[in-house]
C-alpha cells in the first residue's frame, strides 16, 4: 500500500534553480572555517600574531606586504596583520553585545505584540515604526550623544537599530505559526495557554529568527567600522577596524595595502555570516 | 478568423500518440526514473483519461505532451508525436507555435491559475494576441464570444473584473475559455475540478464534454479520481508508479479489471462502491440508544461573523439543530461556505456561537471556559484535514501522543510510555515509529499519527474534519477501515465533516446537509440517499462523479 | 478611504511618537548643552554671566513648554539655533540639503536601474554559470562597507587610472564616484528582492497557464511577472530610504562633500543637540513619508487590495 498524500508530482523548473543554490556546501564550509579562524583570533591573539598591536618599530613604516609584515605596516611601523588580528576581538565583541540586545529586546517585543495582539500590539508596533523610521545611523549616533562614547555605547547604539527588525520577524513568525492547525490541536488536546507557547509557538518560531540574528551579527559589524570610520567608536590608537581604514586614508595614494586589507576582512567576515544566515534559513525551509 | 495550420500538422493523423515513453528526473542523486515505457494513441474527438494516485506518473506524462517538463526532467527514451509530428527532440523555441494554438491546457487550481493583476478580458486575449489571432476588434469580440460559450453571465462586466472578484468555478470557465480560444486540436485538463467543489465539478467537466462533441477537439484528462474517468472517458490508463498497469476502453477497463491494482482501486473508490448497511440497520441502532442520552446535541446553533460596520453580518451558520450518538457517526455535508467547519470549531470550543446550545457529554460548551473547557476536551477530540499541518514538525512521534497524557497529568511516566505504544499499535503503526518525526512519514502515516494523538485520551467525541479528503484513494479506504474499527471496539462518537457524498455514505448513520449555513436536510443516510426531500440535495448526489457510469452499467 | 485615512493617522502618530523620542533623547535627557559649553573653565564667563544667556536662550523654562516651543517650530520649520555656531538650524539644514537631496537620487535611481538589470540578466541569461554568477553578486555587495567601497573606488580611479579627480572634480565628475559608493549597497538589496520575488512568481500556477499558451520566457517575464513582482520590491525599496540616508552621511565624509553628511558628523563632534534633532526628525518624516505614498500606491498596482481598502471602508 503506497501510504501517500495527493500533492501534486515532482515539479517546476525553478526547484531546481533553488537546489542549485542549495548545492554548495563548499561556500559554507569556507564561512565556518573562516568565522572559526576569525573566533581564534579574537580569543588567543597572541597565538596567530607575535608583535605589538599598539607600539611600532619606527623605522618599518609603510612597508607593503612581505613574508615578514603579512599584510604590510603604517605610518608609525606597526604590523598589519597583528592589528588586525588583535582588532578581532574588538569588532566580534562589539557585534555580538549589539546582536545579543537587538535579539532579546526585539524578539520579546515581536513575541508579545504577536501573542497578546489588540491594543499592546498596535502600541508595540507603532514603537518598532519609530525604530525603523530614523535612519540607522542617525539612530546610533543620537544614542552615543547621550551615552557617550565608546565601546558598549556604540555596542548598544547599534543593537538599537537591529531591534526593529527582530520585533518584526518574530511577531510575524509568531502569528504564522499560531495559526497552524497543531498549534490549534495542542489547545484541543489540553494544552494551557503558556505551555503551548513555550512548547510549540516559540521553538517553531525561532529558527528564522536565529538565521536574522546571523544576518545581523554581518550588518552590526558593518556599522560598527562605520562608527569606527567616523570617529565615535574605539578611540586611537585601538586597532578597530574601522578606524584602521580611516588612518589609512591618509596613505591611500601611497599605501593601499593600509585601506585595502582591513576592508576586506571586513567584507569576508560580513559575507561569512551572511552565508550561514542563509544555510540556517534553507534547512529550516528544506 | 481560421486559425494557421503549422507546417506539417496533419489533422488525419491521431492527436497524439506516445510510444514507450520513459521520463527521469536529474537530482543531487543522479536520475530518478518516474515513468516507464507509456504508450497509447488519442483520436479526434477522443477522450482519454489518465488515472493514478500521487506518484503514478500522470502529471509528468501531460507535463511532457506539451513540452514544460521541469527543467530537470527529460526524456530518456521513447517518442511522443502530435498531429504526426515528432516532438521528441523539439527545443522551446519550436514548441512556442504549438502551445495555445494547437494544445490547449486547463489547469489544476483556477483560484491561482490567472494573474491576479491583470483584468479577465486581458487574460483572456493573451493566447489570441501571441498567435496573432487578429485585430484588437476582433480579438475583443471573440473574448465576449468565448465568455457566452462558457456560459459566464454577464460578459462585458466580466472582462473588466479581476479574478479575485470571481468565483473558482467561473475562473474555471474563464480559463476553459483560453484554452479553446484558438480552436486547438488538443485539450490537456490536469485534475481540472479537483479544487472546486462537488456540484461545480459536475457542470465544468460538463462543459468540457460539450466542447469535445462540437469542435471534435479531443481531451486528455488527468485524474486521480476513478469515478471521474468512468463518468467521462472513452478510453483510460491506470498508471502507478510510472508504469502502466492497464489501458483500454473505459467500459473495459472499469466493469471488467484485468490488473490486480485496478481491482483495489475499484474497491477502495467509494464513489463505485455501494451501500454498507441499510436503513433498517440503523433504525435498529437507533432504537437501541433510544434510552441514552446523545453525547453531542446541537441546539440552534447561530454563528453570525462581523464584516465591518457596513456590512451587515454573515450567518455562517444559520439555526443548526442534531445529535451523535455513542458509538455512531453522524455526518455534516456541504461545500465550501456551507458553515460545516465553524460549526466544528464551535463543537471544540474554540468559537463561542453567537447563540444556540452545545451539549458534549453533558458539558454546556458555549458557556465552559479555561480550566473547564480544558477538563472538557479531555472527552472531546479532533483530527484535521492536513496531517501535514496538523503535526508540530519538530516533535518526535512519542513527544506527540504522549503530549495529551502529561497535559491532563494521566499516569506515570512507564504507563505513559505504554499507552503510547498502544495508540501506535491501534492505529497499525509499528512502534518503531515512535522515535519519528513528521517529515519522515507519508501522509497516511501522519495522519494514523493524529488519529492516535486524538485516541490516547480515550475520548467519547472524535470530530473529523474532512479527516480522509487530502488523501489517495486506497490510503483514504484503509484510513476509513481503521476509523470504523476503532468505533466498533471503542465505541467512539464521530461528529464527520465532509464535501464527499460517496465517503459519507460508507461512514455515517445519519448525516445532516448543510447549505449557506442552513440545515436543509437531515436523516438516516441511506434515506436520504434514496429519496433526498430538497432540491439541494437532490442536485449534491447528482454531481457525484461515478453516478453516470453506474447508470450506464445498469 | 478608511484604509487611507488609517495610514495617515499612523503616520502622524509615529512622527509625534519620532520627535519625542529625538527630544527627549536630545534635549530633555543630557542635561543641557550649554552647560557643557559654558560652564567649563575655559569659557571664561561668571555664573551670572551664564545665567543670562540660559535666560536668553530660553534654557530656564520648563521641560514641557520647551518642548511644545520646540513642537510648534518644527511645525512651521523652525528648528531653533545651533549650539555650537548660533545659526539657526533652518539656515545650517537649507544649505545642505540641497546637495544631500542630489547625491541621494541620483544613487537611488541609479541604484533602482542595476537592481532591475541585474535580476532581469540573472533570469533571461541562458549560460548556468552565468546565472549563478549574477546571482551571487548582491549578496557581494551586501556585506562591503560603504566607506570602504568609497575609498576602494577613489584608489582604482583616482590614483591608479587617474580617471576622476578628487581635488576638486567637476559637479558631475565628482558626483560619479559617490553616487557609485553610495548605489552599489542599495543596488544589492533590491536587486536580491527582486530576484527572490521574481523567482516566487515564476513558481505561481498562473505562470505555468502562460507558458502552456505558447509565450516566450521574455514575454512571461515582461507581461506577467514585472508587475506582480514589483510590490515586494516597492516595498524594500521604501525602507532602503533608511540606508540611503545613512550612506549619504557616510559618503559625504568620505568625498568631503558639503551636505546634511557633514552637518550630521560636526554635530555629533560638538554634541550640537539642536542641530541633530532636526536632522532626525526631518529624515523620518521624509521616511514616514514616502512609505506612506508606497503604502497608499499598493492598491493601484494591486486590484486584490483595491477591494480589501473599499470592503472595510
Amino acid at each position: 500500500m503506497s501510504d501517500t498524500t495527493r500533492t501534486s508530482e515532482p515539479s517546476t523548473r525553478r526547484s531546481s534553480v533553488r537546489r542549485a543554490g542549495r548545492a554548495r556546501p563548499i561556500l559554507l564550509v569556507a564561512a565556518a572555517v573562516y568565522l572559526a579562524l576569525m573566533v581564534a583570533w579574537a580569543v588567543l591573539p597572541g597565538l596567530f600574531a607575535h608583535g605589538d598591536p599598539i607600539v611600532g618599530v619606527a623605522t618599518d613604516g609603510l612597508q607593503a606586504p612581505s613574508a615578514a609584515h603579512w599584510f604590510g605596516t603604517d605610518a608609525t611601523g606597526r604590523d598589519m596583520y597583528t592589528r588586525v588580528v588583535f582588532g578581532s576581538v574588538h569588532t566580534l565583541v562589539t557585534a555580538l553585545i549589539a546582536v545579543l540586545f537587538g535579539l532579546v529586546f526585539g524578539t520579546g517585543i515581536g513575541l508579545v505584540a504577536g501573542s497578546v495582539r489588540g491594543v499592546v500590539d498596535a502600541v508595540l508596533m507603532r514603537l518598532v515604526d519609530v525604530l525603523l523610521a530614523v535612519p540607522s545611523l542617525l539612530l546610533s549616533l543620537s544614542i552615543i550623544i547621550v551615552l557617550g562614547f565608546g565601546t558598549t555605547q556604540v555596542a548598544i547604539a547599534v543593537g538599537i537599530t537591529s531591534v526593529a527588525a527582530f520585533a518584526r520577524l518574530a511577531r510575524a513568525e509568531v502569528m504564522r505559526v499560531r495559526a497552524m492547525d497543531y498549534v490549534e490541536a495542542a489547545f484541543a488536546s489540553g494544552g494551557s495557554f503558556v505551555s503551548v507557547l513555550l512548547r510549540h509557538v516559540l521553538p517553531n518560531s525561532l529558527t528564522p529568527v536565529i538565521a536574522l540574528a546571523a544576518l545581523q551579527f554581518g550588518t552590526a559589524i558593518l556599522s560598527i567600522a562605520a562608527l569606527g570610520f567616523l570617529g565615535y567608536g574605539a578611540p586611537p590608537p585601538t586597532p578597530e577596524w574601522g578606524l584602521m581604514i580611516a588612518e589609512g586614508r591618509n596613505y591611500i595614494a601611497t599605501s593601499w595595502w593600509l585601506t585595502t586589507i582591513p576592508g576586506v576582512v571586513v567584507v569576508l567576515t560580513v559575507l561569512a555570516a551572511n552565508r550561514i544566515s542563509t544555510a540556517i534559513s534553507e534547512r529550516n525551509r528544506a | 478568423m481560421i486559425q494557421k495550420q503549422l507546417a506539417g500538422w496533419n489533422a488525419s493523423a491521431p492527436v497524439v500518440e506516445v510510444d514507450g515513453l520513459s521520463i527521469a528526473y536529474s537530482g543531487r542523486t543522479g536520475d530518478t526514473a518516474v515513468l516507464h515505457d507509456v504508450s497509447f494513441s488519442l483520436g479526434r474527438g477522443d477522450t482519454l483519461t489518465l488515472v493514478g494516485e500521487s506518484g503514478s506518473g500522470k502529471t509528468t506524462t501531460a507535463q511532457a505532451l506539451i513540452g514544460l517538463l521541469a527543467a530537470n526532467g527529460r526524456i530518456t527514451h521513447g517518442s511522443i508525436r502530435l498531429g504526426g509530428l515528432d516532438v521528441t527532440e523539439w527545443s522551446s523555441k519550436q514548441w512556442l507555435r504549438l502551445r495555445g494554438s494547437h494544445i490547449g491546457l486547463v489547469p489544476q487550481d483556477p483560484h491561482n491559475s490567472l494573474n491576479p493583476v491583470r483584468r479577465i478580458g486581458d487574460s483572456l486575449a493573451e493566447v489570441m494576441n501571441l498567435h496573432r489571432f487578429g485585430n484588437a476588434p476582433a480579438t475583443r469580440r471573440r473574448v465576449i464570444e468565448l465568455l457566452e460559450r462558457v456560459q459566464i453571465s454577464e460578459p462585458e462586466l466580466r472582462v473588466k473584473q479581476y479574478p479575485h472578484e470571481l468565483s473558482g468555478g467561473m475562473k474555471q470557465r474563464v480559463l476553459i475559455a483560453s484554452a479553446i480560444a484558438m480552436r486547438p486540436a488538443l485539450i490537456i485538463a490536469d485534475e481540472p475540478t479537483s479544487a472546486l467543489d462537488v456540484t461545480v465539478q459536475k457542470t465544468i467537466l460538463d462543459l468540457l464534454d460539450e466542447l469535445r462533441a462540437e469542435s471534435g477537439t479531443s481531451v486528455l484528462l488527468v485524474t486521480h479520481d476513478l469515478a471521474v474517468a468512468a463518468d467521462r472517458a472513452t478510453h483510460v490508463i491506470v498508471l502507478k508508479d510510472g508504469r502502466v498497469q492497464e489501458q483500454g476502453p473505459s467500459a473495459a477497463v472499469l466493469w471488467h479489471p484485468q490488473a490486480q491494482y485496478t481491482r483495489a482501486l475499484l474497491a477502495d473508490a467509494p464513489a463505485l462502491s455501494a451501500a454498507v448497511r441499510t436503513s433498517d440497520d440503523v433504525r435498529a441502532q437507533l432504537a437501541l440508544s433510544q434510552h441514552a442520552e446523545p453525547v453531542v446535541v446541537v441546539n440552534d446553533l447561530v454563528q453570525v461573523f462581523s464584516r465591518g460596520r457596513t456590512l451587515p453580518g454573515l450567518r455562517a451558520v444559520d439555526s443548526v439543530s442534531f445529535e451523535v450518538r455513542r458509538g455512531m457517526t453522524h455526518a455534516l455535508v456541504g461545500e465550501s461556505g456551507s458553515g460545516k467547519s465553524t460549526i466544528a470549531r464551535a463543537v471544540m470550543g474554540f468559537q463561542k456561537p453567537t447563540s444556540g446550545g452545545i451539549l458534549v457529554d453533558g458539558v454546556d460548551m458555549t458557556s465552559v471556559s479555561g480550566q473547564q473547557l480544558r477538563q472538557a476536551r479531555r472527552r472531546l477530540q479532533m483530527v484535521y484535514q492536513n496531517p501535514f499541518g496538523s503535526l508540530d514538525p519538530r516533535q518526535s512521534v512519542q513527544q506527540i501522543l504522549v503530549e495529551p497524557m502529561s497535559n491532563y497529568r494521566i499516569g506515570s511516566a512507564r504507563e505513559r510510555q505504554q499507552r503510547m505504544l498502544a495508540a501506535l499499535d491501534r492505529v497499525s503503526l509499528p512502534a518503531t515509529m515512535a522515535a519519528k518525526r513528521p517529515h519522515e512519514m507519508s501522509g497516511g502515516q501522519r495522519q494514523r499519527v493524529a488519529i492516535a494523538r486524538a485516541l490516547v485520551l480515550e475520548p467519547t467525541v472524535l470530530v473529523l474534519d474532512e479527516a480522509v479528503s487530502a488523501l489517495d484513494v486506497t490510503v483514504q479506504a484503509s484510513i476509513l477501515e481503521l476509523l470504523s474499527e476503532v468505533q466498533r471496539e471503542l465505541g467512539t462518537a464521530y461528529l464527520f465533516i465532509s464535501h464527499d457524498l460517496a465517503v459519507v455514505r460508507q461512514v455515517a448513520q445519519t448525516m445532516t446537509v448543510l447549505s449557506h449555513g442552513v440545515a436543509v436536510e437531515s436523516g438516516i443516510t441511506e434515506d436520504v440517499f434514496a429519496s433526498p426531500q430538497h432540491p439541494y440535495t437532490v442536485t449534491l448526489l447528482d454531481a457525484i462523479p461515478g453516478r453516470r457510469a453506474q447508470s450506464r452499467a445498469l | 478611504m478608511s484604509y487611507i485615512l488609517g495610514r495617515i493617522g499612523q503616520a502622524v502618530i509615529v512622527l509625534a511618537i519620532a520627535f519625542t523620542a529625538a527630544f527627549v533623547l536630545l534635549q530633555a535627557l543630557p542635561g543641557d548643552a550649554l552647560l557643557i559649553k559654558f560652564e567649563s573653565p575655559e569659557s571664561g564667563l561668571s555664573p551670572d554671566q551664564i545665567a543670562l544667556l540660559r535666560d536668553s536662550l530660553g534654557a530656564n523654562i520648563p521641560i514641557w513648554q520647551q518642548f511644545f516651543d520646540t513642537l510648534g517650530g518644527f511645525l512651521v520649520g523652525d528648528f531653533g539655533y545651533s549650539v555650537q555656531s548660533g545659526t539657526p538650524v533652518s539656515v545650517i539644514i537649507a544649505s545642505a540639503l540641497p546637495n544631500t537631496l542630489v547625491l541621494a537620487t541620483s544613487a537611488f535611481v541609479v541604484a533602482i536601474v542595476l537592481a532591475v538589470a541585474l535580476a532581469v540578466l540573472a533570469q533571461l541569461s541562458w549560460l548556468p554559470w552565468l546565472r549563478t554568477m549574477l546571482r551571487s553578486l548582491p549578496s557581494l555587495f551586501i556585506s562591503v562597507p560603504v566607506f570602504w567601497l568609497g575609498i576602494v573606488l577613489i584608489q582604482v580611479f583616482s590614483f591608479r587610472l587617474g580617471w576622476l579627480p578628487v581635488i576638486n572634480p567637476g559637479p558631475i565628475e565628482g558626483l560619479i564616484m559617490p553616487v557609485a559608493a553610495l548605489a552599489l549597497p542599495i543596488a544589492a538589496p533590491m536587486a536580491q528582492v527582486l530576484i527572490r520575488s521574481i523567482d516566487d512568481v515564476l513558481t505561481q500556477p498562473f505562470i505555468a497557464v502562460v507558458r502552456s499558451k505558447g509565450a516566450s520566457e521574455w514575454w512571461i517575464l515582461s507581461r506577467n511577472v514585472a508587475r506582480n513582482a514589483v510590490l515586494p520590491a516597492l516595498t524594500i525599496a521604501g525602507l532602503l530610504l533608511g540606508e540611503l540616508i545613512s550612506g549619504a552621511v557616510i559618503t559625504e565624509t568620505v568625498f568631503g562633500r558639503a551636505g546634511i553628511g557633514r552637518a550630521t558628523e560636526q554635530a555629533v563632534t560638538n554634541q550640537d543637540a539642536p542641530v541633530l534633532q532636526a536632522i532626525v526628525v526631518i529624515s523620518a518624516a521624509i521616511f514616514v513619508l514616502v512609505n506612506l505614498l508606497v503604502d497608499l500606491l499598493y492598491p493601484l498596482l494591486d486590484p486584490r487590495l483595491k477591494t480589501i481598502a473599499t470592503v472595510n471602508a
